[in-house]
């Protein structure tokens, strides 16, 4: 055949399988690492109309998240306060700060300051909060050490995989509910696992893996 | 003949009777050089008109199926005519029509040649090709009847590959294991083809005339030069995928049945599914043989090489997978009687003289009552005839799957979720379309490959056979 094919092409087969192999497994980790929600969503931290910082509310000054978050507990929505809650304390602090006025004319006008919203799910999935943090899983396991935020960021992925893992061990994650708004709890993985599956033994916590649990 | 006893003097030995002579597989004593050049050269030279005719009728059908299933995907199945309670229809009834198709040409490329069935070697390739083709229409069907055909792509979903869903094929649902069925089945059954193919490529290479011809050809001939470890190679690969092969005849269209039998829907939820829908796929993949090859041989001229005699041994096979349909819908009815089940008695009276009464009966006509006629020796050898009943055969399996998928769907338990289903202009024109496209890949192969195994055919002659008297060593032993 060598009048159609020159020699070299005899080593071409194993050349083209190896470099469809090599080409391949780089396109699936390059897809792996940078498409996925561990690389596309954790670190949002757009820039907020006011320069709230969750670290001087919380850790500093001690509020409770449920001060401006009040509907946490009751409904599936986790509500941004109106500005009026801010206004409770800051018409005697920073009563003047410049760095408050969009708070102020809001309080004023009525007109809703213009957060970013960070934390997103997707339209096809319900996600309820109230049922999670009155069944022990703190605010901490989705949104990370907020309370440490100068400006919110967006700290795991909450892909389908990441409420999975959590659907699939409850135990892992589930604390005392008295803990639940305390973000700075932590515990040992044993005493963590001991304490979870008595938690879920006692409730009965039952964290659905069919499909329309989230996906109605 | 007639020398069946000899004398020789006083004691009186009797010969041995004389074999009875077979109708030779190539016929009017055609010499190798014949066969190559008269198959090769179907694919070689000037293109017919009759082909490019059939061609440009074959690809315009086939685009039709391509708009169809374009509107499909860009507004939704709602373009189809199933809804509820018939959530399966044409889609799924086309899907099994065209798997079980390509059943026939595994069965005759693996089963055959494993019980060294030398007729085998005249309609093995086409067989197979058809296999491959039937296979790419059936694929379709199930890909776009999820209307977002991505999701199929997706990690997660029908590849077990791990993704940021967390999510994993139900290992446990049969539409699952349907997925690893057809895609082995399709993956040998072209690999079978392929290395069958690989000494006739070489044979098409070493006729080129343009350079062309003679790259491409030499490039999927990998090097053929018919040395005797080439040969030996071949032989050993092309038994191991036969054996490979075997188990496929009977395991995919079982695990297509399971679709179905594994449902708890009355009609559907039998244990005679497998070995039923097994028999069918290889009556109708055999009826779709002839229904391609009684055309061929005469527009090719291939009378010598595909004669009467394989016709005649595939009508045979006809004759017998028939039966055991016929059979297996007989025995529906009797455990139907025989189960006590109100519903699944029901659901047979229902098909067979309920509101679809008219599919049931023509499925009965088409699959029971046609093949029977092969049991007479005239019905078998007029190929005119035998392809009239072929069509018929198709015809028949077709509606088969209509009558076990929509007439079990349409009557649920409760009479106020009954309902009718009627196909939409969609439905029809992607089913007569997925034909185009069958047509188009069948043309395109016998224009540009060698529809008969050219060296296998050869083995068969009777002049390759060393005893036969037309044979290499006649005449010295």
């Amino acid at each position: 055949m060598s009048d159609i094919f020159p020699k070299w092409t005899n080593k071409l087969p194993t050349r083209v399988i190896a470099g469809a192999l090599i080409a391949g497994s780089t396109v699936l980790a390059g897809i792996t690492y940078y498409a996925t929600p561990k690389y596309t969503r954790v670190g949002y931290q757009p820039v907020q109309p006011v320069a709230f910082s969750h670290a001087i509310h919380v850790d500093q000054v001690g509020l409770d998240c449920r001060y401006c978050h009040n509907g946490v507990e009751k409904s599936w929505y986790s509500n941004v306060p109106a500005a009026s809650t801010c206004m409770n304390c800051h018409n005697q602090i920073l009563a003047n700060d410049p760095k408050l006025a969009l708070v102020r004319e809001s309080h004023n006008t009525g007109k809703p300051i213009p957060w970013v919203q960070i934390h997103k799910t997707p339209d096809y999935v319900y996600f309820n909060h109230s049922v999670h943090v009155n069944r022990g899983v703190s605010c901490f396991s989705c949104h990370g050490e907020i309370n440490k935020m100068d400006e919110v960021r967006h700290a795991q992925p909450l892909s389908m995989g990441f409420c999975l893992d959590c659907h699939r061990n409850p135990e892992k994650q589930i604390r005392p509910p008295e803990q639940v708004f305390n973000l700075n709890w932590r515990t040992n993985e044993a005493a963590q696992l001991q304490l979870g599956e008595k938690f879920v033994h006692d409730w009965k916590v039952n964290s659905s893996q069919n499909c329309s649990a989230c996906h109605r | 003949m007639a020398d069946a006893v000899s004398s020789h003097g006083a004691l009186k030995v009797a010969d041995a009777p004389r074999e009875l002579e077979r109708v030779p597989l190539v016929l009017n004593q055609r010499p190798m050089g014949w066969i190559s050049d008269k198959i090769a050269g179907i694919a070689e030279g000037k293109t017919p008109r009759w082909w490019w005719i059939a061609f440009a009728i074959s690809f315009s059908v086939m685009s039709l199926m391509a708009g169809m299933i374009g509107y499909l995907i860009s507004t939704g199945v709602g373009v189809w005519g199933l809804n509820n309670p018939v959530g399966w229809a044409w889609d799924i009834t086309n899907f099994v029509f065209w798997i079980g198709i390509g059943h026939a040409g595994t069965l005759i490329s693996a089963i055959l040649f494993l019980l060294r069935q030398k007729w085998r070697t005249s309609i093995n390739r086409a067989a197979e090709a058809m296999t491959l083709f039937a296979v790419a229409c059936a694929g379709i069907f199930p890909l776009v009847h999820t209307g977002r055909i991505w999701f199929a792509l997706y990690p997660g979903y029908m590849i077990p590959f791990p993704n940021a869903n967390s999510i994993w094929p139900q290992f446990r649902s049969p539409l699952l294991w349907d997925v690893f069925a057809v895609s082995t089945y399709g993956t040998v059954s072209l690999l079978f083809w392929y290395v069958g193919l690989v000494p006739d490529l070489a044979t098409m290479r070493d006729r080129a005339t343009t350079k062309v011809r003679k790259f491409l050809y030499g490039l999927f001939a990998l090097g053929w030069t018919g040395s005797n470890r080439h040969w030996s190679n071949y032989e050993k690969a092309y038994l191991l995928l036969a054996g490979l092969s075997t188990p496929l005849v009977l395991s995919v269209h079982s695990v297509v049945s399971f679709d179905f039998a594994v449902s708890q829907v009355p009609g559907w939820h039998t244990t005679i599914f497998p070995p039923y829908f097994v028999a069918g796929a290889i009556f109708s993949g055999f009826g779709m043989v002839l229904t391609l090859l009684i055309p061929l041989r005469s527009v090719c001229g291939l009378q010598d090489v595909i004669t009467v005699r394989h016709v005649e041994l595939m009508c045979k096979v006809i004759l017998a997978t028939g039966s055991i349909v016929g059979y297996a819908y007989g025995m529906e009815f009797f455990i139907a009687w025989y189960g006590g089940n109100p519903y699944e008695l029901y659901a047979f009276k229902n098909r067979a003289f309920g509101p679809y009464w008219w599919a049931y009966w023509s499925m009965i006509s088409c699959n029971v009552i046609s093949p029977q006629l092969f049991w007479f020796k005239w019905c078998r050898t007029n190929v005119v005839f035998v392809f009239i009943v072929s069509i018929f055969v198709n015809i028949g399996m077709w509606f088969e799957r209509f009558v076990i998928i929509v007439t079990s769907l349409h009557r649920d338990y409760l009479p106020s979720s009954w309902g009718m289903f009627s196909p939409t202009y969609v439905d029809v024109l992607t089913f007569v379309g997925s034909f185009g496209l069958f047509m188009t890949l069948f043309l395109l192969f016998m224009r540009f490959l060698p529809v008969i195994a050219i060296a296998e055919v050869k083995g068969v002659t009777p002049q390759a056979d060393p005893h036969h008297a037309l044979g290499g060593a006649k005449g010295h032993h």
